[in-house]
């Protein structure tokens, strides 16, 4: 971290453990270094004493890896409404979108798209000069009837590219960053402002959180009049996954042992091009770009599925399809266990303009050229739709529609929901600019309103055992054989398919990955950089979000977007044309689910579009 | 093309013969060790692994105190640049088939940087010199919409866009490791980033804290950024630039 006036603490104290913590004091905490942090932090920053704290240095932060772009209607190529991106947003999503959420995305995506160039970030260009855009899955002329050239790009580094302006624009505005501090606990205070007493009885805000550094072991609390999450997603539930090993679900983690609820938590998003046995992601500009996927006898199999817009039909849909090629005996490769990404029409010099770095990612790791060879790929676990339950304002909500002060959510860890229970590509590029940028805006006005939460006694203190226990952790279980049981039993049992045995037998496999997990042993029993406790934690994490997610999909009993249940095939708009709201009601640690998640349901905002049978 | 020889395509890395591979870490923990030591690992690995499953191999299996940063494990975050028998490298871009396995993979923390624990070192310095050269589009006019930016203009500097900030290139400089003051090549490209940038107003002053004697006249032209880049920039060739722009003016 930076040492200046602004990031150096209030107060320190070290307890007779020897553990020291140290006292902060800013408007607003970011928690989060990727693209809705960031974002968040540019347009607080100004307004307000800002920091943000994040696990890693911002520019590692996944955001980064994104590829193919951000979608806007800016019409640069060819005729495009922000009513159509509405449109296929709300389709993309099977319908389960609020669509006033949708609208917001759409509209403001063609400013986020405009202040991001404005701030330097170098889109492909088209010969006039102006932004490019290309195709990409379920972006539509004129409600479905062809693909059209919505997503702004640089090249294949879309996000590396948002991550790397943002970052340099946090710079430029001298945000403070705690890098390499890892939240472990939100504040939560009864509400006493005026504005309460108002409301519902014993409303809870924001205080601020807890981090713990990695780099000297030592304890920081936060105290902060408006809390950002914007942690990111948690694919390392998965073992096949275009998820960095980091993406463990922190922020949703700390936000469920709250109490808050969770929304739409079993829709999982499986992208259809992840290198096959790596999970690396190829990104759909690939097919955007003209590229085509074919079972092992050569077929375009994407002409079957969805004749219209083929293989630039969402996700979930070519996922599916994908693994209903493989199963029904059609996949490629000496085990017919996957498909192919032909790019070899497409050309060198388009692969090396537009798709230069999955280009490179296939000769890395699969030693395939994709200008001479089709590139072997399978589904990988890539977004998920569900999260942190927030409004338009991205405020977090409490239950359906209470409002908790003080506290916000961006990003992937959130759901606004504009992705409904699919998203479709170049939507969360977007999302995580548009309502990053409504975070931070919302958070600023509401800090420069209130005044600073009393704080608890001892705020750190569930944090300081939280650690103390898990350094003296000496049991006989590896954490990383609970966590690849884990990962393995979700990708067997919680992937593109699912039924009501196979989530009971991974709810069952998660019951006793759970009590191995209260036997581990922990080796580097040190203060600096451990990342073995670290590992410990996430794992912590892991387990409660992959519980939450079955229980989730268990309850959902019909298929839709990206949750596709094999005994019950058709989407259920009569039951289930609603959110899924989990609620945690006992011990966050109890093994046994039934006494600790309740599952309720929020109404679907509906303005402009009643679902329809989702056909491309 | 033809379909038929889909036979041929690699197999997946489970039909590859595994092999017991040696790793020499070279461990630090300032609160135990008063100096380095390297330490052997014998770990199985597959041709088609890369340097940091064996690393996660022996975090995960054989000591979890080894520590070392990583995240996205295909090359694009930049955690994970360290020496690897004796080259910078990213561990999540090094294939194991890619080294000679008969011997011994030496592995330590990047040079010129403060050691803090094993494989990490503290990054501060780095970020520092990359903060000072203004990595930042500085423009004055405000727009309604996008400024225009032929694709010509937009290739100008687009080698330079690829920066992950790993510092795989710094610390791979002789300058840089008797020198911590000089910016390093990181700081160099980033600034080149913008000094090319059609739409930039600040190449000057970026030249001008270029121009410092702990600047762009430090280099000594030997190649070790460009050999280190992970991402395949030709580092010196944009510090030759940036020279260039200093003696004669943004062309």
């Amino acid at each position: 971290m930076t040492s200046s006036e602004q990031t150096s603490p209030l107060r320190s104290e070290t307890d007779d453990n020897g553990i020291t913590t140290h006292y902060h004091q800013f408007d607003v905490v970011i928690v989060g270094a990727g693209g809705a942090g960031m974002r968040a932090a540019i347009e607080a920053g100004p307004h307000a004493k800002t920091a943000v704290i994040s696990k890693l240095y911002p520019t590692r932060s996944h955001t980064g890896a994104a590829q193919g772009g951000m979608a806007a209607a800016l019409a640069n190529i060819e005729e495009d409404s922000w009513e159509w991106h509405t449109f296929d947003t709300v389709k993309g999503g099977d319908y389960l979108v609020d669509q006033d959420a949708a609208e917001i995305l759409a509209k403001e995506a063609i400013d986020a798209v405009i202040d991001l160039e404005n701030m330097g970030l170098p889109f492909n260009r088209s010969p006039e000069g102006k932004i490019d855009q290309r195709r990409f899955g379920g972006h539509t002329r004129d409600h479905g009837k062809a693909p059209v050239r919505r997503s702004c790009y640089a090249a294949d580094r879309t996000g590396h590219m948002i991550l790397q302006t943002l970052f340099q624009n946090c710079v430029k505005l001298g945000i403070n960053f705690f890098n390499e501090f890892y939240v472990l606990d939100l504040i939560m205070v009864d509400d006493k402002s005026k504005r309460a007493k108002a409301g519902k009885p014993k409303p809870r805000r924001a205080a601020g959180v807890v981090a713990y550094e990695l780099a000297t072991g030592d304890i920081h609390v936060f105290h902060a009049k408006s809390v950002v999450f914007a942690t990111g997603g948690f694919g390392k539930i998965y073992k096949t996954t275009s998820n960095a090993h980091t993406l463990t679900g922190d922020g949703v983690g700390i936000i469920w042992r709250k109490g808050i609820p969770l929304e739409d938590m079993e829709f999982f998003q499986f992208h259809p091009t992840g290198l096959a046995g790596l999970g690396i992601l190829l990104t759909e500009g690939a097919r955007g770009e003209g590229a085509i996927l074919r079972n092992a006898s050569g077929e375009r199999f994407m002409e079957r599925y969805a004749p219209t817009i083929k293989d630039l039909a969402p996700r979930d849909i070519i996922a599916r399809c994908m693994v209903q090629e493989v199963a029904e005996g059609r996949g490629a490769g000496p085990n017919k266990d996957y498909v192919l990404l032909d790019c070899t029409h497409l050309g060198a010099e388009v692969l090396e303009t537009k798709l230069p770095d999955i280009t490179e990612f296939a000769r890395t790791y699969l030693g395939v050229d994709p200008v001479h060879e089709p590139v072997p790929v399978m589904p990988t676990a890539h977004y998920a739709m569900g999260g942190i339950p927030t409004n338009i304002k991205a405020e977090v909500l409490a239950d359906n529609d209470t409002v908790i002060p003080g506290l916000y959510a961006a990003g992937e860890c959130a759901c606004v929901s504009v992705h409904g229970s699919n998203r479709l590509g170049t939507n969360s590029l977007l999302d995580i600019n548009v309502f990053g940028k409504r975070a931070g805006r919302y958070s600023v006005e509401y800090a420069n309103d209130a005044e600073f939460p009393e704080m608890p006694k001892d705020p750190a203190a569930e944090v300081r055992s939280m650690i103390q226990t898990a350094l003296q952790a000496d049991g006989g279980e590896r954490l990383a054989s609970i966590r690849k049981e884990l990962q393995e039993e979700m990708d067997k049992n919680a992937q593109v398919f699912r039924t009501e045995q196979s989530l009971t037998d991974v709810a069952g496999t998660i019951h006793r990955l759970r009590e191995r997990y209260k036997n581990i042993g922990i080796h580097d029993r040190g203060k600096r950089y451990n990342t073995d406790l670290l590992e410990a934690i996430e794992l912590g994490f892991l387990l409660d979000i992959a519980e939450v997610v079955v229980a989730s999909a268990k309850n959902r009993k019909e298929s839709r977007g990206g949750h596709m249940r094999d005994d019950y095939p058709e989407r259920d708009d009569e039951n289930f044309m609603v959110h899924t709201m989990a609620y945690l009601t006992g011990d966050a640690k109890s093994a046994n689910v039934e006494d600790h998640i309740s599952i309720d349901w929020k109404p679907v905002v509906i303005t402009n579009y009643q679902p329809m049978e989702r056909k491309y | 093309m033809s379909m038929t020889d889909t036979a041929a395509l690699p197999a997946a890395a489970a039909e590859v013969p595994s092999f017991t591979c040696t790793f020499i870490i070279r461990r630090f923990d300032p609160e135990k060790d008063a100096e380095p030591y390297w330490q052997d690992f014998d770990v199985e690995m597959f041709a088609t692994d890369r340097v940091l499953d064996g690393l996660h191999k022996i975090k995960w299996e054989l000591d979890g105190s080894l520590s070392f940063r990583r995240s996205c494990a295909h090359g694009i975050c930049g955690s994970d640049a360290m020496r690897i028998n004796g080259r910078n490298r990213l561990a999540c871009k090094t294939l194991i088939k890619d080294l000679d396995v008969s011997e011994p993979i030496y592995v330590e923390a990047i040079k010129g940087l403060p050691l803090e624990k094993d494989l990490i070192v503290d990054m501060e310095p780095f970020f520092e010199s990359y903060r000072q050269v203004q990595p930042f589009l500085v423009a004055s006019d405000k727009p309604e919409k996008e400024r225009l930016q032929s694709p010509e203009d937009r290739a100008r500097f687009d080698d330079t866009t690829k920066c992950i900030l790993c510092a795989a290139c710094t610390s791979s400089c002789p300058v840089f490791w008797t020198d911590g003051q000089y910016f390093g090549p990181a700081a160099i490209v980033n600034a080149h980033r913008f000094i090319f940038d059609s739409r930039d107003e600040a190449a000057q002053v970026r030249l001008d804290i270029l121009n410092d004697k702990e600047g762009v006249w430090r280099c000594r032209t030997t190649f070790n950024c460009s050999e280190a880049c992970p991402r395949g920039i030709e580092v010196t060739k944009a510090i030759a630039e940036v020279k260039q722009a200093t003696l004669r003016g943004r062309p």
